[in-house]
């Protein structure tokens, strides 16, 4: 991976995490609602769910997002991803103020999708409204990345990713390397998604969406429930964070990726796939599986992706590394999901906890694995792998530790 | 360093496209030399019986993917894309080898993504039911589908990405691209840029006064295609991309035009420019911008011959300059062999960008 002519590696430390989840609305609130196992899971009610299977979703409560942005009447009317990126840029802004992105790095899935429907739905109604202009400005993924700019007053360039599920764990992995290569000094990454209509009801066209709660890695599991949030990230050089007096919350050491061809959405049987995005991202970071204290698993519960990661998990690391899905508390954030997976990982290393995996029952027999299961656990962590795979084969792991 | 310096400097070791001029590097050629322009399509919004107009790919540029399994259920964008990823990798005259594979990486550029399938997967959500939504279609939606497409033909299991942004992105893709090269073991980066058309793209640029409506000459052609260049550590073209410069309003684009362009030669001239301007309202101020900074240069607009392919427009405006600088000069120009071009865009919505290309003796 690094050259000999190229100049030396720096550490990369995140000095500020902004996060808007089902699980709350800031770093404040999240750290306890993780701690006691909450479910953030709740009826979808904004659209028509009468005919899908699934009919539940991990939603963001977008009120305390406006009243913690305190924002004007006109900005209040935003589109929800642009007031979920601007809540969590507001807070990275506030928890390390001195930070100057000189590039941002988002991952999402569907940008503003819910307003491409909603211009679909006046086309269908002949309907001519003064909305459809401002509809389409909010219907493109990069609408939600301005927005939260205009928030911190930069004027950086940004690259949108859009790998399907993995994009928030590509987007920090890939600004990772940005920074500890030394070709930028301060990287603002990370990700969003906000919940729509298409999006919902196409995992439900899947039934890879769940009339049920959802439970990863159970024997009993029935797939997943979508999520929504923005996760965001300061990554500076380790050394001058230091010199600044930034504060240190974790560091990032390696990030790998991968391919799986064989399916546009189902992943190779052998877990192929996964287990090459977490070798390399071990690799990148000189550990071995035995230095993991623990991974947030990409976890959808859905009956392909358990029994290839949990596969791919056991081969590698075996029984003893403690594993639990985050999504089982506020679902499937798709492009977000990585990113506020790895926002959780740096909770759980600088608070020391492993967070749950709740609603199991009884866990996969098809491997063994060491679930958290149903509560949190204190632990002594160090290093935390997070993974992250999607559609199109992606698949990304982080390799995050305590400084 | 300013943030939005360049910083990544790469070789172009092929390229190809997908046009509604025609897939073949030479004959497309040949018909920007004769001055010929896409043909419009006229389509129709079923809803509103509002009529619309694209630029289409010819059928036959793509139909030699037909039977490829993996591409059964596509969109066209994805045949697209293949057809273009294939083609700049013939060009560039490199075989993946499996072990060849596993040294490259792709980069794709895209702006609307699959809008035939997801207008189609909400059309049937709509006035259906939520129940009779296609779950063949919705798969195809995911704005990384095509780039998935083409990793499975290339065999690439390691590093794929897509990005997406307005018709800037593909100055992005390479940016981005660059940055791979710059901190990954890899050979090679396929940079693709694909988009498709359909009434309701057209209807929504209608909608912001950007399309042109059917027998007038105002406002952009929207088209469908694919570009895609091969970027490595060697070939005698070099590529310096700009890393892009947001615009959040309007007023902002001028002086957004010109940062790049001071920044991405600094040493003051180039021999050609390959501009933005797809016949929108925003024409007229990048050229002032691009004629008062390079007042020696020689000026094509690729766009009024293909139509605005959005997410592969600036791949096919980084092929143009590449071709140019390969036949000495413009398309049907003869005159002092060009060494270096410019290639420059305004988005619509999200940033300006450009890249420059240098003619060099060292392929190192």
């Amino acid at each position: 991976m690094h050259s000999p002519s190229a100049p030396p590696f720096r550490r990369v430390a995140v000095t500020a995490v902004g996060v808007v989840s089902p699980l709350g609305v800031g770093v404040d609130e999240t750290v306890p609602a993780l701690r006691s196992g909450h479910d953030g899971v709740s009826p979808v009610t904004d659209f028509e769910v009468s005919r899908t299977r699934c009919k539940t979703a991990g939603r963001v409560d977008l009120g305390r997002v406006r009243d913690r942005l305190a924002l004007s009447r006109q900005d209040r009317r935003r589109h929800p991803a642009s007031l979920m990126m601007m809540a969590a840029a507001h807070e990275v802004r506030r928890g390390n103020p001195t930070f100057e992105p000189e590039l941002l790095v988002i991952g999402t899935t569907s940008g503003g999708m819910s307003s491409g429907e909603a211009f679909y739905r006046a086309q269908v109604e002949k309907r001519r409204t003064h909305a459809r202009a401002a509809w389409l400005a909010n219907y493109l993924p990069q609408k939600p990345v301005l927005d939260a700019q205009e928030i911190w007053d930069t004027s950086a360039p940004s690259q949108i990713i859009a790998n399907a599920c993995a994009s928030g764990t590509n987007a920090v992995g890939h600004a990772f390397r940005l920074v500890r290569g030394g070709h930028h000094r301060r990287v603002l990454c990370g990700g969003y998604d906000a919940i729509s209509e298409m999006v919902f009801v196409g995992f439900d066209s899947l039934q890879a969406s769940t009339p049920e709660r959802i439970r990863p890695f159970d024997k009993s599991r029935t797939g997943l429930v979508l999520g929504e949030g923005a996760a965001l990230f300061a990554l500076e050089e380790l050394e001058s964070a230091k010199e600044r007096g930034a504060p240190i919350l974790a560091e990032i050491t390696g990030y790998g990726i991968s391919t799986d061809n064989h399916h546009l959405t189902q992943p190779h049987p052998s877990g192929i796939g996964p287990r090459q995005a977490m070798e390399r991202a071990l690799a990148d970071a000189h550990r071995e599986p035995g230095d993991v204290d623990y991974i947030n698993a990409h976890g959808t519960a859905t009956i392909f992706n358990d029994a290839t990661e949990g596969t791919a998990i056991a081969e590698l690391f075996g029984d003893r590394v403690p594993v639990s899905s985050t999504k089982s508390m506020m679902g499937h954030a798709l492009g977000a999901a990585g990113a506020i997976e790895a926002a959780f990982s740096v909770l759980a290393l600088q608070h020391q906890f492993l967070p749950p995996n709740i609603h199991l029952q009884e866990c996969d027999p098809a491997w063994r694995l060491n679930i958290v299961a149903n509560a949190s656990r204190e632990a002594r962590l160090r290093c935390v792998v997070s993974n992250s795979f999607g559609f199109g084969g992606t698949n990304a792991t982080i390799v995050l530790e305590k400084v | 360093m300013p943030s939005s310096a360049p910083r990544f400097t790469s070789r172009i070791c092929g390229f190809g496209w997908v046009t509604p001029l025609g897939a073949n590097l030479d004959e497309v050629w040949a018909r920007l030399a004769r001055g010929d322009v896409a043909e419009p399509k006229v389509v129709t919004n079923p809803e509103t019986t509002h009529e619309h107009v694209y630029a289409p790919v010819p059928p036959k540029t793509v139909e030699a993917l037909g039977r490829n399994p993996r591409l059964r259920r596509s969109s066209a964008i994805s045949y697209f894309a293949v057809a273009a990823g294939l083609a700049a990798l013939q060009n560039a005259g490199v075989c993946l080898t499996p072990e060849a594979a596993a040294r490259t990486a792709i980069v794709f550029a895209i702006s609307s993504g699959g809008v035939i399938y997801t207008r189609k997967f909400y059309e049937q959500i709509v006035k259906q039911g939520a129940n009779c939504a296609s779950p063949m279609l919705f798969p195809e939606t995911v704005y990384n589908a095509p780039a998935s497409h083409l990793a499975a033909q290339l065999g690439v299991d390691g590093a794929t990405y897509t990005l997406v942004s307005d018709s800037t992105v593909g100055f992005s893709a390479l940016e981005f691209a660059g940055q791979l090269l710059a901190t990954s073991d890899l050979d090679r980066v396929v940079v693709v840029g694909a988009e498709e058309s359909d009434w309701i793209l057209c209807e929504a640029y209608r909608d912001w006064r950007f399309s042109r409506r059917p027998g007038s000459a105002r406002g952009a052609l929207l088209a469908e295609g694919a570009a895609a260049v091969v970027l490595g550590r060697e070939g005698d073209l070099e590529i310096t991309p700009h890393p892009g410069d947001p615009v959040f309003r309007q007023t902002d684009s001028d002086a957004a035009l010109r940062r790049i362009h001071a920044a991405l030669v600094p040493e003051g001239d180039v021999d050609l420019v390959i501009d933005g301007a797809n016949g929108t309202s925003a024409d007229r101020m990048e050229k002032h911008v691009l004629t008062e900074r390079f007042p020696g240069a020689e000026f094509f607009h690729p766009k009024l011959a293909f139509g605005e392919t959005l997410g592969a427009a600036a791949l096919m405006q980084i092929v143009v300059a590449a071709l140019a600088l390969r036949h000495g000069g413009l398309p049907g120009v003869s005159g002092k062999p060009a060494k270096s071009a410019l290639v420059s865009a305004l988005g619509f919505n999200h940033q300006a960008g450009g890249a420059v290309l240098r003619l060099v003796s060292d392929t190192r």
